[in-house]
């Protein structure tokens, strides 16, 4: 697996996210309030909302599309919804954070 | 002629009675009352929630004023009668005023007991009556400085606890050893006390007070040990006593209270007695329960109806503290002939007792769970035989007869004529069946028609069963509803408890209201961030990460996650220079949609996130702010050319709606807010169908609001006519902000309009010159924190990292 560095977790707020460019389109990496970091696709498995601009809470977002919510630890719909998301590998060193895209690749392939 | 029915006194007891006798015989009598308290007839027992601050005095009224003037019954607020004579058939007000009678009616209540030790009548000692006592228990807590309770059973706990709630440092003293000893056995006082002491109340039991101590107002309480305990402020709460000193002036048959017959009947024919004033059976009574049963002989006596008469029960006593759940009833001391099951959780805090006489329940004490006080009332009601059950009785109703621990079930089981609310004695059988009758649909609906849940509110959750057992799926429990998962309170609890509370945080909030969530949702999140804003804007800070996107970055969110930007043009007016930048803007950064808005301003979609502020930058050049389209807020006042070029024009309302909009830009309200003004009743802006509109008329402004034009289509209610614009400001302002803090988050005022009632609004906005001036304060106050113009905060770098991306990975190799 290749770690890509791509930031400090003090470049996302708490309870906030931020995204990360690839060709394979974006990434958004989310903080929690307690400093757990998640990197998931950042499209609802919905209608394609970008997930990284909902409302974090607890570990999961909440689409600001149309509300669905998304598990950030499984990438998949909570409540009565279903569909999920690609969850991409975070590593946490110090304050660097680094994600890995083989996840993304390989199946994008 | 209808005969003339005077009655002393406005408490609960004669209020109900007039309420049966209104439908018994509605145009028998013209009815007369003088009350004491300057007020109306309010629920006296929900006086502890509105000291705690979990009530509002609004809340606990029983008959406003237009109850009265509906029923043509006069009202004397302020008037204590001085005199009966009753061989004149008339009685004398303290103001003079004197009234004939056919038939009188006493109905004086009770005067708190006042321990005769010296310095009992320093400023600074209170009794726990009435609304003025619980006025001054607010006032003085205020200063959050020490308070001493004397009396451990119901009053002085629900004082203490209150007290305590609203930040006083609270001492409760208590004659015997153990707490509510009438109604607890020492076991459950014990708990009682470890409960209370856990709320921080300081508990001293076998406390004598010797005297109340001070030097012109109080200091402290000197107990018969020589203890002296500083307060400023000491509640006496140690028992009332019938206040039957009118009545024996003129000369009535009086014991320990006024002595009438099981009809209710005095020793003079034309004079009844009822309340806790009366003696009935050598017993007095200080519960709801029986002063409703008197209250419902007596009506029946007035009306000559049925021939009611009144016979003794015991009442159940509740603990009216929130977190404290407490349940006692009957005989509970121990003899010879008696038995008892006793059931004890040490961790959950559970006590559970049951005495027994002749295998039948006598009494019961429940303490931590009391869910199943209601069966133990039914199987003692009704001296039924418990001995096939002896084994699992303590367990509740729940383990009989292998019924499911489902709550519903053991509801569902009780029989027809079980009593639900013991206030208001109303069964089972009642509930249903008007649910079903009448077509109820909720809470409201069931306490309006039944009386049940609606005095002391303990027995909310069954009614609440019996709701969704009757209605099934159909049932949608919608006065109660929490505000999301993560809490049971609704909006309504959580906006009271956090100015009661003084809660300033969102994390306060969730630690002190108990979430459940560890962080909330994006449901609860995004409303109390609004809370704390209204209530505190000087001192809380927003919190960006529970705004919902559009709110977080300025802009409205569209499918595709690109933007729309909408500048403010201020009343809907523009100009060569602004088309001009907003046409450059448009070119340069290649925006695909221009709209024009039903609002009256301009809106460009499909804006990239990255571009957002560059956008802002342009337009702010050219002078433009946010136009706010995607706030919870103050969105647009439209407007129409009024007396400037309109040949029907009648005032300038242009100008006026330019002025609306610039003091009011910028403030966050539950939802959005769209106003409009019109020149002339042809009303070419619509101002019929908004939030808040203005229709401008020869004589002046006439103010509506309440309007919908979306989901629902509502025309707007009037307001009234005002004539200045000015004025018509400062209305509008009051109306805003009075909405601001009253309505629930995303309700919009013509839903908040409709709870609250528009005459109350228009009391409060437009008759009470007092009140109105003191929302607009609140608003400008407010506005001094809200009015700053986001886009070029953001121009500026506020919030950079909202507008760009984190990294960009994995071109190179993909590139290459």
């Amino acid at each position: 697996m290749t770690w890509i560095a791509i930031g400090s977790i003090a470049d996302i707020p708490r309870r906030g996210a931020r995204c990360v460019a690839t060709p394979q389109g974006k990434i958004a990496v989310f903080r929690t309030a307690n400093d757990q970091v998640f990197a998931i696709e950042d499209h609802c498995p919905h209608k394609g909302g970008p997930l990284s601009q909902g409302i974090v809470h607890g570990a999961a977002v909440t689409c600001p599309l149309h509300n669905w919510v998304i598990s950030l630890e499984t990438g998949k719909a909570l409540g009565a919804d279903e569909g999920s998301v690609r969850t991409l590998p975070v590593k946490v060193e110090g304050e660097m954070l680094f994600i890995a895209l083989e996840a993304l690749a390989s199946k994008a392939a | 002629m209808s005969e003339r029915l005077v009655i002393i006194g406005n408490g609960m007891a004669p209020g109900r009675m007039l309420e049966h006798l209104l439908e018994e015989a509605p145009d028998r009598y013209a009815v007369t009352i003088f009350n004491a308290e300057p007020r109306v007839n309010y629920d006296r027992i929900m006086l502890s929630p509105v000291l705690s601050g979990e009530k509002e005095f609004e809340e606990i009224v029983i008959h406003g004023d237009g109850w009265y003037i509906k029923h043509g019954i006069t009202l004397y607020k302020g008037h204590r009668i001085v005199a009966i004579d009753r061989d004149a058939k008339t009685v004398t007000s303290d103001h003079g005023v004197i009234e004939s009678y056919d038939r009188l009616v006493i109905a004086t209540g009770s005067v708190p007991f006042i321990i005769p030790v010296p310095g009992k009548d320093l400023p600074g000692v209170l009794s726990y009556r009435d609304l003025d006592d619980v006025n001054a228990m607010l006032l003085a807590a205020q200063s959050h400085a020490k308070a001493i309770v004397i009396g451990g059973g119901l009053l002085g706990l629900e004082a203490a606890a209150g007290l305590n709630e609203r930040g006083m440092d609270v001492t409760l003293l208590h004659v015997m050893p153990t707490l509510m000893e009438r109604q607890l056995d020492p076991a459950a006082g014990y708990l009682l006390q470890k409960a209370v002491e856990a709320r921080g109340i300081k508990v001293v039991t076998k406390a004598n007070t010797k005297a109340i101590v001070g030097n012109g107002k109080v200091e402290g309480v000197e107990l018969m040990d020589g203890t002296i305990i500083p307060a400023t402020l000491v509640v006496m709460a140690v028992g009332i006593h019938p206040n039957s000193a009118l009545a024996k002036d003129a000369g009535l048959e009086v014991n320990r209270g006024i002595v009438v017959d099981d009809r209710m009947q005095t020793s003079d024919p034309a004079i009844m007695a009822l309340g806790e004033c009366a003696e009935v059976g050598g017993h007095v009574y200080g519960l709801v329960a029986p002063l409703y049963e008197m209250a419902r002989v007596a009506a029946a006596r007035l009306s000559d109806g049925e021939d009611k008469r009144f016979v003794h029960s015991d009442t159940p006593t509740k603990l009216k503290v929130t977190g404290i759940d407490l349940y006692s009833l009957g005989d509970f001391a121990d003899g010879e002939d008696r038995e008892e099951i006793i059931l004890r959780d040490a961790s959950a805090g559970i006590y559970k007792r049951v005495v027994l006489q002749d295998k039948r329940i006598i009494g019961t004490v429940l303490f931590g769970e009391t869910a199943d006080g209601a069966w133990f009332n039914d199987l003692k009601k009704k001296a039924i035989d418990i001995s096939e059950m002896r084994e699992t009785l303590i367990f509740g109703q729940a383990f009989q007869g292998g019924a499911s621990s489902d709550p519903s079930a053991a509801v569902a089981a009780l029989a027809d004529d079980a009593e639900i609310c013991g206030c208001n004695g109303v069964c089972k059988g009642k509930i249903t069946g008007a649910i079903t009758a009448k077509g109820l649909t909720g809470l409201d609906d069931v306490r309006a028609h039944t009386k049940a849940a609606a005095s002391c509110g303990s027995c909310t959750g069954l009614v609440e069963q019996l709701l969704k057992l009757t209605l099934g799926e159909a049932y949608n429990p919608a006065a109660v509803q929490p505000m999301c998962g993560c809490t049971s309170l609704g909006h309504d609890d959580v906006r009271r408890l956090i100015k009661a509370k003084g809660l300033k945080t969102i994390p306060a909030i969730m630690q002190e209201l108990e979430w459940k969530t560890s962080c909330g949702c994006a449901k609860c999140r995004p409303a109390l961030n609004y809370y704390l804003i209204c209530d505190w804007p000087d001192q809380y800070a927003d919190d960006y990460q529970s705004r919902f996107i559009n709110e977080r970055v300025h802009a409205n969110i569209q499918k595709d996650g690109t933007y729309s930007v909408v500048p403010r043009m201020w009343g809907g007016v523009t100009s060569a220079g602004e088309l001009r930048a907003i046409a450059d803007v448009v070119d340069k950064f290649r925006i695909p949609t221009v709209k024009v808005t039903g609002g009256q301003r301009i809106d460009m979609l499909g804006i990239r996130k990255e571009d957002l502020p560059a956008v802002w930058a342009d337009l702010g050049k050219a002078g433009f702010v946010s136009g706010h389209a995607y706030a919870k807020g103050l969105r647009t006042v439209k407007t129409c050319v009024g007396s400037d070029w309109c040949r029907f024009g009648t005032q300038d309302s242009t100008g006026l709606g330019i002025r609306i909009e610039k003091f009011m830009w910028g403030s966050w309200t539950p939802a959005k807010v769209k106003m409009a003004v019109s020149g002339c009743p042809r009303n070419c802006a619509e101002a019929t169908c908004k939030d808040v509109g203005v229709v401008c008329v020869d004589s002046g402004y006439e103010i509506h609001f309440a309007g919908a034009a979306g989901l629902d289509i509502k025309g707007t209610e009037v307001l009234g006519l005002v004539k200045t614009e000015d004025e018509a400001l400062e209305v509008i302002v009051a109306l805003v902000q009075m909405y601001r803090e009253q309505a629930r988050y995303l309700e919009r005022i013509y839903k908040w309009a409709k709870r609250v009632g528009t005459a109350e609004i228009k009391k409060q906005t437009l008759d009470d010159a007092e009140k109105r001036r003191a929302y607009f304060e609140r608003f400008v106050f407010s506005q001094k924190f809200a009015q700053v113009d986001p886009w070029s905060e953001r121009v500026s770098g506020k919030d950079k990292h909202e507008f760009r991306p984190m990294a960009s990975v994995g071109f190179a190799e993909a590139a290459e």
